[in-house]
């Protein structure tokens, strides 16, 4: 009996594994393409494995050529890393007072934040376009990261965190004078922390693949963030398939890696909240 | 003393002791106050200033006849006229026409996840490979993603039609290319690419049903249609309804998939919601007209979230 459960386990497996690796084809022939000389990319049958190496000078071109990618990368590396930044920390203080802090406005403002969350972001792209000429900060990265540093996701998410936090905690440290910035930083912050992780690498992998906001607000070429110029690398090589494919490897890249680090954040993160960006 | 007067003192003392108290209380308060508010403050003045004054400007702005060249001093008041104009506009009604058509990704993605969900919470090895996998068009942006089924579906070369032309069908469909096939490959780009998300999701729900329930159906003799009938799918109602709820949300802000795949061409056949007031306000430059679209984009959101707020407490119970 026991055996014969684990031989169908095994077949299963199998038959999973393989759609598995057709679900994940597109991804193997942008990688296996993305090695190859142009010559080769529309070979049928398709060469999974290239015969002709050419991976080393298509990823020079991708990084160093007309559209350098390095810069891009900076550029992405930059708003992606100052945006989770700032976004927690805003999000963390605002759960915080949302949840610990019992001050009689609370319960009204929370409501007026929670309004805003049924705004789609597309619905409001214009007045912030309008807003953003006006304050100067249209095609500036400082702008940029604006757009994407008050999420009221962030603070639901924190939120639920903050009031699983015991009240003791919080009023043993007030008898002892501590004051809220205290108690935020020493007491409640180290208990979420776990928490603050997932959201962190959530809002990371969000901002790092927007395409939306970056296609709006910025202009200049050298501002560019990756998926930004990832497009326009596209139009610019539109016959270069294998410099396309290797551009969207590098695109692709370091979210992989980060991943594959905070899989099972990002995972239980997902799972937990059910949240979407 | 008299009765009286002892009374009566003892209600003055109880009376200082109270209002010693709520002094005390009320500077208590007032600090509470003043700390909610520095905590909150970033938060609320950064959704004021980006979304609560934004939407009001949009309503106002539907009014209006105006572009980002004239100074807000030549600003036209137009009444309805930008409503009226949506509904005469081809562009705008093709697009209200998609996003609905559109709408069918919602439950094949779910169904499709479903299956899969299960199969790989109880009946595989290498579970968290098998999770990776089917994850990764989530982390991968959709601008990549996009431009590579660009090429896998290119017409002539691509490696899809390839393959057909190899096992023998001579006329394959030109894919994004073709006006009638072009909104389906791009849904099928959109299934492929929601799977991971909301197999999670119902991972996480499969694996919150206590086995003790499994057990009690085997004793009785359930059969797996009857364990997936009568367990699995009402346990999973919440996780069925909010899958469904946002990813309704979600086909009506599509926009990165269009506009790095097809434009919203061919001959406007898969234009969307979001890419039609994109090309109103940033190609057409009518700021008027796309707020307008903008107007009736929040309202069919706003209506979904009703719904699901309504919904929630009627329908997720178990």
């Amino acid at each position: 009996m026991e055996k014969k459960i684990t031989l169908r386990k095994i077949i299963i497996t199998i038959i999973a594994f393989v759609v598995s690796i057709a679900f994940l084809l597109p991804f193997i022939w942008m990688l296996s393409t993305s090695f190859k000389i142009e010559a080769d990319v529309f070979k049928f049958p398709v060469e999974w494995i290239p015969t002709r190496w050419n991976g080393i000078e298509n990823f020079k071109e991708v990084w160093l050529g007309q559209y350098p990618f390095a810069l891009y990368y900076w550029n992405s590396i930059k708003v992606t890393v100052i945006t989770t930044a700032i976004s927690v920390t805003v999000s963390a203080m605002a759960a915080y007072g949302f949840s610990k802090v019992n001050f009689p406005a609370g319960k009204f403002l929370f409501l007026i934040v929670l309004t805003t969350f049924m705004v789609p972001q597309q619905s409001i792209l214009i007045p912030q376009f309008i807003l953003y000429r006006y304050l100067g900060l249209f095609d500036s990265h400082f702008g940029l990261i604006l757009l994407g540093s008050f999420s009221v996701l962030g603070t639901f998410m924190l939120r639920q965190f903050f009031m699983g936090i015991h009240s003791d905690y919080i009023d043993a440290a007030k008898i002892d004078g501590a004051g809220h910035f205290r108690i935020f930083w020493s007491i409640a912050l180290p208990i979420v922390r776990p928490a603050i992780a997932t959201y962190a690498i959530l809002r990371f992998i969000w901002t790092w693949n927007d395409y939306q906001n970056p296609l709006i607000f910025l202009r200049t070429d050298g501002l560019y963030t990756l998926q930004l110029a990832m497009q326009k690398f596209t139009s610019l090589n539109g016959e270069f398939y294998s410099l396309i494919m290797a551009a969207a490897v590098s695109a692709i890249l370091p979210l992989v890696i980060v991943f594959i680090i905070g899989q099972k954040q990002v995972i239980e993160g997902i799972a937990m909240g059910g949240v979407k960006g | 003393m008299s009765v009286d007067a002892k009374s009566v003192m003892e209600k003055n003392v109880v009376k200082n002791i109270k209002s010693i108290k709520i002094n005390k209380k009320s500077k208590i308060e007032k600090n509470e106050n003043l700390a909610g508010l520095l905590f909150v403050s970033p938060m609320l003045i950064g959704v004021g200033i980006l979304t609560l004054l934004p939407i009001i400007a949009t309503f106002i702005l539907s009014f209006a006849d105006w572009n980002f060249i004239m100074g807000i001093t030549q600003i036209n008041w137009v009444g309805l006229d930008n409503f009226k104009a949506l509904f005469e506009n081809e562009g705008f009604l093709k697009s209200v026409v998609n996003n609905l058509l559109f709408l069918l990704t919602v439950p094949i993605t779910m169904i499709f996840s479903l299956l899969i969900a299960i199969v790989i919470d109880k009946h595989v090895y290498m579970k968290s490979y098998f999770k990776v996998a089917f994850f990764m068009p989530y982390i991968s942006s959709i601008v990549a993603i996009a431009v590579v089924w660009q090429v896998l579906f290119n017409p002539t070369n691509g490696p899809i039609n390839q393959f057909l032309f190899s096992i023998g069908i001579e006329n394959p469909p030109t894919w994004i290319a073709d006006p009638n096939f072009a909104l389906i490959s791009v849904m099928v780009i959109q299934i492929w690419a929601s799977i991971g998300f909301n197999m999670i999701l119902f991972l996480a729900g499969l694996q919150s049903i206590p086995k003790e329930l499994y057990e009690a159906a085997d004793m009785d003799g359930a059969t797996a249609w009857d364990k997936f009938k009568n367990i699995m799918l009402p346990a999973l109602s919440p996780t069925t309804f909010f899958l469904l709820i946002t990813g309704i949300i979600g086909t009506f802000k599509v926009f990165d998939l269009i506009a790095v795949l097809t434009k919203g061409g061919p001959i406007n056949s898969t234009t969307m919601l979001v890419w039609h007031l994109y090309e109103s306000a940033f190609v057409d430059l009518k700021i008027g007209y796309a707020s307008a679209i903008a107007v009736v984009l929040f309202i069919f959101v706003l209506i979904i979230t009703l719904l699901q707020w309504v919904g929630q407490k009627k329908w997720v119970n178990y």
